[in-house]
């Protein structure tokens, strides 16, 4: 390349930039096309939530409604609007209590050390990755034993625990970029750790939280597993309520979908909004590890 | 360590900890909570799951006395399990190929400030707030096995654009079935692993690639000697996070094929199956096989991050 550079840059320099043009315009296309195959889903979702029983037919698979009816969307609503009350009622309270457990876990493990932080931060890391069929049995005799009421409270502890060792990695990682010198100078005022924690730490949480948040509600939100041996279709969440419409005998294509689409709103509305920090902080969990 | 200090006479010498000077009473009841829940939830139940899966318990009833190996060299010589186990394979591999091929193909799309970036990246991150049984509704319905004039879903599309040849049978396949399950796993998760390379991507100095153009570098090596290199923790931490949640897959199956279809079976919907059968030790014994699977992945993960940390 360098060897003949002046002469050819001069020479070649229309051809070159054409073919720039061009990988431009190939790379446009190709996410554009990305795009519509990824987008493909939603369309049929949408689309075919608005179908009337008699237009949901493999003819018209791919078409516009003929007349765009909402009776779906209502025959959904009918039967998933109880379940979204019991999804927020354990969403809620559970991304809350891990988040704040979690923040000052990851507090404890970065910046206010004891001996054997690094082991005790690896084994609930562990908790992480297990697959929960591998405690499910003797889960579901634990909570028996203790009493918890299946449904949304059995539900609210187990994202709360199973929580814990995703909500600790992204706060200490948080807290690990905190300078130093905060946390000293705190000590060096006198300030415990309790006070140094809720003075100095948590005011500066705040974009951690988020994240935190987010993570929480979105996997306890869109939890099958837990939902499937903990609640019924009388006291469970959404996507137990969804399974239920989307899986009968009569495929009631307009309804379930409409079904999917409603119980999809909550966590796409967080995305839209604040899916900045949650691609942050994804990050900050995974990359740093 | 530095504990070993006697402590009767002079108070106790506090641990040389990274901030050092503190007592180490407080952060450790401040986390206690923490690990005695995790000590239960995690490491006691695996332990008792274990302890159940070696049980002669095959129905609601009281175990029948200790049954050794037995439950696992009966799944172990059970063709349905092993092919159970194929199939996990088989959806791992797809699953892990294609959502790093596509996560790749589209951070280095979008890794030059290309116009529309933030769409772009919202759009192919999307599936990945919506729930599998969500996603599961709708796939259900494109992956229909119908064909021909009944086609509906993507065998109607192909049929419609003459791409006839491409209708299949979806999950409904006894050899290849799994792998249609996979095809929504990828759809859902691909902009995840974008977004890891992506940043990945920026994490790159200029200045290195600058270095190596001036060094005379073909496009080529620059990725082969310099980008790669730069990507491979990213890479690491997209293969363990996508396989291990590939390893648990169940959500999708349940929703798309339902918990009896034998050509979607996974050891995770067996395990369900054989929980509501009342099989407890069969049950757990699937659940201890998917955690050790699971921890082939990440056991030395966990280590080398632990030696990291540890070095910091």
């Amino acid at each position: 390349m360098s060897t003949d550079a002046i002469p050819a840059a001069v020479a070649s320099r229309v051809p070159g930039q054409r073919s720039r043009g061009i990988a431009r315009t190939l790379k446009y296309v190709l996410l554009i096309i990305f795009a519509l195959v990824v987008l493909l889903p939603a369309y049929v979702l949408f689309v075919t939530s608005f179908k009337g029983l008699g237009d949901a037919t493999p003819a018209n698979a791919w078409k516009l409604p003929q007349v765009w009816e909402t009776a779906g969307w209502s025959r959904a609503w009918e039967q998933l609007g109880p379940a979204l009350g019991r999804t927020f009622a354990m969403v809620i309270p559970a991304s809350i209590i891990s988040s704040v457990l979690g923040s000052m876990n990851g507090f404890v493990l970065s910046k206010w050390r004891f001996p054997g932080a690094d082991i005790v931060f690896t084994l609930i890391l562990f908790g992480m990755f297990i697959p929960y069929q591998a405690v499910m049995v003797p889960l579901v005799q634990l909570m028996g034993n203790l009493g918890v009421p299946s449904g949304v409270p059995s539900l609210i502890v187990l994202h709360v625990v199973y929580g814990l060792p995703i909500t600790t990695l992204i706060f200490r990682n948080y807290y690990a970029g905190v300078p130093v010198e905060l946390v000293e100078a705190a000590r060096v005022d006198g300030a415990g750790m309790l006070r140094t924690y809720a003075s100095i730490i948590l005011p500066i949480s705040a974009p951690a939280f988020v994240v935190v948040l987010m993570w929480q509600f979105t996997s306890a939100w869109n939890d099958y597993l837990f939902a499937l041996f903990f609640s019924t279709s009388r006291n469970g969440p959404v996507t137990i309520a969804l399974n239920f419409l989307a899986s009968g005998q009569l495929q009631d294509y307009s309804a379930s979908m409409a079904g999917a689409l409603i119980a999809s709103v909550p966590t796409l509305i967080i995305y839209i909004l604040l899916g900045r920090y949650f691609v942050g902080g994804l990050m900050a969990g995974s990359v740093k590890g | 360590m530095s504990s070993t200090v006697p402590s009767a006479v002079k108070r106790p010498r506090r641990p040389k900890g990274r901030i050092g000077g503190h007592g180490w009473v407080a952060p450790v009841l401040l986390i206690l909570p923490t690990v005695i829940v995790i000590g239960v939830f995690v490491y006691g139940l695996i332990g008792s799951n274990i302890h159940t899966s070696l049980q002669d318990r095959h129905n609601i009833g009281p175990s029948q006395g200790f049954a050794g190996l037995d439950n696992y060299r009966d799944l172990f010589t059970d063709d349905d399990f092993i092919y159970s186990l194929r199939n996990l394979l088989l959806y791992t591999a797809t699953f892990l190929v294609g959502t790093l091929c596509l996560g790749f193909l589209w951070a280095w799309l979008l890794e030059r400030k290309a116009r529309g970036e933030s769409l772009f990246r919202a759009i192919y991150l999307f599936p990945m707030a919506v729930s599998f049984v969500a996603s599961g509704v709708v796939w259900r319905w494109l992956l229909n096995n119908a064909e021909g004039n009944r086609a509906s879903g993507l065998n109607r599309l192909f049929g419609s654009l003459h791409l006839d040849f491409l209708q299949n049978p979806w999950w409904t396949d006894e050899r290849w079935g799994i792998l249609a399950i996979a095809v929504p796993a990828i759809w859902q998760l691909s902009g995840y692993v974008m977004a890891l390379f992506l940043a990945g991507f920026r994490g790159i100095p200029e200045e290195l690639r600058e270095a190596a153009r001036i060094d005379g570098a073909s496009e080529w090596q620059l990725y082969r000697h310099v980008i790669f290199p730069q990507l491979s923790p990213v890479a690491l931490s997209a293969i363990i996070i996508i396989g291990h949640m590939s390893l648990k897959v169940f959500d999708l199956i349940m929703a798309i094929a339902g918990q009896t279809n034998y050509t979607t079976q996974v050891p995770a919907t067996q395990m369900w199956i054989e929980f509501t059968r009342g099989d407890y030790a069969k049950s757990a014994a699937i659940g201890t096989i998917l955690l050790l699977i699971v921890a082939i992945l990440i056991v030395p993960y966990l280590v080398s991050t632990y030696r990291q940390e540890r070095r910091r």
